[in-house]
């Protein structure tokens, strides 16, 4: 599917159809993520997003419909063949490794690109030692130092505070390499700061890494501000896709998330208000 | 010479008999992962001290056997009301590895206190069933393990009813699926937590009891509460159909290997079945597959 | 953290031991166990080797459920497989002793992947379940596998030969399962710093993480058990060469017993951990023997009780630990070790 400009899509998902039982989590939802942009996917609670996620991440089989990453069905594939190809996210509560320090979880987002195995790591004078030393200058210097969290680098996890432990979350994401990082609300729960910190992380790996992004997100501001391309998501469907501003002015989009009702009475009403 | 039917009704008879008290066991496992999600491997060492009470009390102390039985349900109660409170508890929160570890090291203390007072000997119960043999058309059936499976039958059929019509079957299945919603529901969690337990101890120490008095006593008996495992594995961890069903397969498969194959083998082929199981159906003929919330 | 204790190149920082205060005492201790077969007597010699075995198999649990967080209760009954391996390789084979060893744990390592190819698509706690099985049906096999196991009488193994030294006393032995020893914690010291490692430890902290960042579950779970089963068998081979006598009840299930809670009273997912549970509860019974001993006058009938007294104190330092200090004697260690360094401020 190639569009005007000619750029093909990085990620795509076609009528993608997920059911619990009687529950539709997702039905016919269908979009595409054009490569380097940063896409949004929102909508009320219980729309179906996260459910989203964890069918490209593998971890739902969806009923019917179809993923594609660079013009490749992985559809069928276990997330561990998925992270190979290059699709790397982060979870809505942090799923880092407790018992390890920041350090070593970033470390193990470079697991898919290492290449030793039990017996050099059992020897680990050679190839083990020099694949370590390697890994740090080359892959946990850029991340540490360009996350900002060089100063916690050998502190276990579990004594983290939130945000900082989100940042972790990205790291180790981003040591994956990927083509494709799909961020699980990434402002959840941060203040106004920490908020603008995390965007311009955000802009940054996609500009300077030139990576694509995919995340769900309920800070309407964050979207607004960063985001290239915005798909809403009602009761697992699609209900509107396209730039924020047009997206956010829909009508549709604005019952959805504000329940029934006269629109533009409802508008009148607040901008009488504020006015 | 014509394949034996009449004994082979006879050895279906004696594995159905095992089979419920299997099925029984089996259910004590059943109702503490339900509620708790506990898997508690020291059921076999609880049926041992339900046992082993009733030894003490009738043999020891030489009570009434009625009293015996029911006070040795009821000190099985005890202790399972104990375990929970004291020690399991205080481990809500940490890795179901660890509260695993936890039951077998409570199981290992068990089997040393019984054979430090009563030694490691076996010994015989007093007989309270009669040793008149019960004939059902031509076939022989012991007295003993006709009325253990009859008794046995009727503690899982009150179980199962109990557990879909009363309120507190109720909780206890809605604190299974959703601790946080029960609670919020105002389910006394903590209290169906020991309910659970205490439950499940009576049953197992009434299991002890009965398969005491068909085989006798002594401290290995726990490893009958491995084979009711495998039940519990075959028929899903979480179901208690499953375990009625499971339990009567592994009595009757015990049975037929014990007899055809050899006493030796019944063991083996009850574990064989568990592995296969594994490879085929983890998750029992009749559990529930895990879905976890990413 | 160790103040000036600067790290001036990855290497360094990634160094097993942190600064030069323990370099010197890990010198010491090489020192020490060189002396100590020339100050010893045969007792403490022979309690050193077993102690030493323990570790190997201890060391090999821990890999398994201290680190990938499986919990298996097959370590002793695996350990079986090693010593009858080594045993019938020496006894009817005839091929070096080095070798037995080497295919001792290659063939425990075979076994456990059988094993464990059936409950580790599952959650971890079916793999207990399943090394549960695995010790019943080993136990059966060496029942009745009588050609090659020897049924219920089992193997009187002939001593080690090494370069044409025999090796059939504690003193002689020594130096190879002292040397083993030391080898194999080494390597699995090696291992947490590597890749492999992290993703045992990832599994243990939260597989579905793990496999998003794309490591094959079934695979490194297996990888563990398989390498967790090598060295139970290469702690059964020295076992077989220490004890010369193997049979089925060598390897009874409360000896898993025994090894699940050494690790989980060293101290579970570090190697310390694993050295100090080892020491600590094959001392045990040696302790126990001493109490029995001097209560004898008083209760006549003790020796008797020691067997299930030792029953008793496994269960209770396994509940003991887990609900007190899960993180075991290491974490001792590491305070008692805080506190002197730190000393006189206390934090």
């Amino acid at each position: 599917m190639q569009t005007e400009s000619g750029t093909r899509p990085v990620l795509e998902v076609a009528d993608l159809t997920l059911s619990f039982g009687g529950l539709h989590a997702l039905s016919k939802v269908s979009f595409a993520v054009q490569e380097g942009t940063i896409a949004a996917v929102i909508g009320p609670n219980g729309a179906g997003k996260t459910s989203l996620f964890n069918c490209i991440s593998g971890f739902y089989r969806p009923q019917h419909g179809a993923i594609w990453c660079e013009a490749r069905d992985i559809s069928r594939l276990h997330p561990p063949e998925r992270a190979k190809l290059g699709l790397a996210r982060t979870f809505q509560n942090i799923a880092l490794f407790r018992g390890m320090t920041v350090l070593d979880n970033i470390k193990l987002g470079c697991h898919v690109h290492m290449r030793t195995g039990l017996l050099d790591g059992l020897l680990y004078w050679g190839r083990a030692e020099r694949e370590e030393i390697e890994l740090r200058t080359e892959i946990v210097e850029r991340i540490v130092d360009f996350l900002e969290i060089n100063h916690i680098r050998n502190q276990p996890v579990a004594s983290l505070a939130y945000g900082l432990r989100k940042r972790v979350e990205l790291a180790r994401a981003l040591a994956m390499k990927p083509k494709v990082l799909m961020l699980d609300e990434p402002v959840a729960g941060m203040n106004r700061e920490e908020t603008e910190d995390m965007a311009r992380f955000i802009l940054d790996v996609k500009e300077e890494w030139g990576i694509t992004i995919l995340m769900v997100e309920h800070d309407m501001g964050l979207v607004m501000d960063i985001s290239d391309h915005v798909t809403v998501l009602n009761f697992g469907q699609v209900i509107a896709s396209g730039k924020p501003a047009d997206v956010t002015a829909n009508p549709d989009v604005i019952r959805a998330y504000l329940g029934a009702g006269n629109v533009s009475q409802l508008r009148a009403r607040i901008a009488g208000r504020a006015a | 010479m014509g394949f034996d039917w009449l004994f082979f009704a006879e050895v279906t008879l004696a594995g159905l008999g095992s089979g419920a008290l299997l099925a029984l066991t089996a259910l004590a496992y059943v109702l503490i992962y339900k509620a708790t999600k506990v898997v508690n491997l020291a059921i076999g060492e609880m049926l041992m001290m339900g046992a082993y009470l009733f030894f003490g009390l009738a043999a020891g102390y030489s009570l009434p056997i009625w009293v015996s039985i029911l006070l040795a349900l009821i000190g099985g109660g005890i202790l399972g009301a104990v375990i929970e409170r004291a020690v399991i508890r205080r481990m809500l929160g940490e890795s179901a590895i660890s509260i695993f570890m936890v039951t077998i090291g409570l199981g290992s203390i068990m089997v040393g206190i019984v054979e430090i007072i009563w030694t490691p000997n076996p010994a015989r119960l007093p007989d309270f069933m009669g040793t008149a043999p019960l004939f059902i058309g031509d076939a022989y059936v012991s007295r003993k393990i006709a009325i253990s499976f009859a008794v046995a039958s009727l503690l899982i059929v009150g179980f199962v009813l109990a557990f879909r019509y009363w309120r507190g079957g109720i909780a206890l299945r809605a604190t299974a699926t959703d601790q946080g919603a029960a609670f919020s529901c105002g389910i006394n969690v903590p209290a169906v937590f020991s309910i659970s337990w205490i439950l499940a101890s009576v049953a197992a120490a009434g299991a002890g009891i009965l398969i005491g008095s068909v085989g006798g006593i002594s401290p290995t008996m726990g490893v009958f509460g491995l084979s009711a495992l495998v039940v519990v594995i075959v028929g899903g961890l979480d179901s208690i159909i499953g375990a009625l069903i499971g339990g009567l397969i592994v009595g009757l498969l015990e049975a037929y290997a014990g007899t055809y194959i050899g006493g030796e083998y019944k063991l083996v082929t009850t574990f064989v079945l568990l592995l296969l199981i594994l490879m085929l159906r983890p998750y029992g003929l009749l559990g529930t597959g895990e879905i976890e919330r990413l | 953290m160790r103040i000036g204790a600067l790290k001036e190149s990855y290497a360094t920082d990634n160094a097993l031991f942190d600064t030069s205060t323990q370099r010197f005492w890990f010198m010491i201790g090489a020192l020490a166990l060189a002396a100590f077969p020339f100050v010893a007597n045969d007792y403490w010699l022979y309690m050193a080797c077993l102690v030493s075995i323990h570790i190997i198999s201890t060391t090999g649990l821990n890999i398994l459920t201290g680190y990938t967080g499986l919990v298996s209760l097959g370590q002793a009954a695996f350990m079986g497989v090693g010593a009858y391996t080594a045993g019938y390789l020496q006894l009817r084979v005839g091929s070096p002793f080095l070798v037995n060893l080497l295919a001792a744990g290659l063939v425990t390592a075979f076994v456990g992947i059988i094993f464990g190819l059936p409950s580790l698509r599952v959650k971890g706690l079916y793999l207990a379940i399943a090394t549960i099985a695995a010790s019943v049906i080993l136990h059966f096999v060496f029942q009745h596998w009588t050609s090659v196991t020897g049924g219920n009488t089992g193997l009187s193994i002939t001593p080690a030969t090494f370069f044409g030294l025999e090796l059939a006393r504690p003193v002689q032995l020594y130096w190879v399962i002292i040397a083993l020893t030391c080898v194999m914690m080494l390597a699995a010291a090696n291992l947490f710093r590597t890749r492999v490692g992290r993703a045992f430890i990832a599994i243990r902290d939260r597989d579905i993480s793990a496999e998003v960042l794309g490591i094959p579950l079934l695979r490194y779970k297996l990888m563990s058990f398989g390498l967790s089963s090598f060295y139970a068998g290469l702690a059964g081979g020295l076992w077989a060469y220490f004890f010369r006598v193997v049979t089925p009840e060598s390897f009874p299930f409360v000896y898993s017993i025994f090894f699940l809670a050494a690790v989980i009273v060293g101290g579970m997912g570090t190697i310390l951990g694993g050295i100090l549970g080892a020491i600590f509860m094959t001392l045990v019974p040696e302790a126990l023997k001493i109490v029995v001993g001097i209560a004898t006058p008083v209760f006549p009938n003790a020796v008797a009780q020691l067997a299930p007294v030792r029953t008793i104190v496994f269960g209770a330092l396994i509940v003991g630990f887990l609900v007190f200090e899960p993180h075991g004697l290491a974490e001792i260690w590491q305070r008692i070790r805080r506190f002197f360094y730190l000393w006189p401020f206390k934090t």
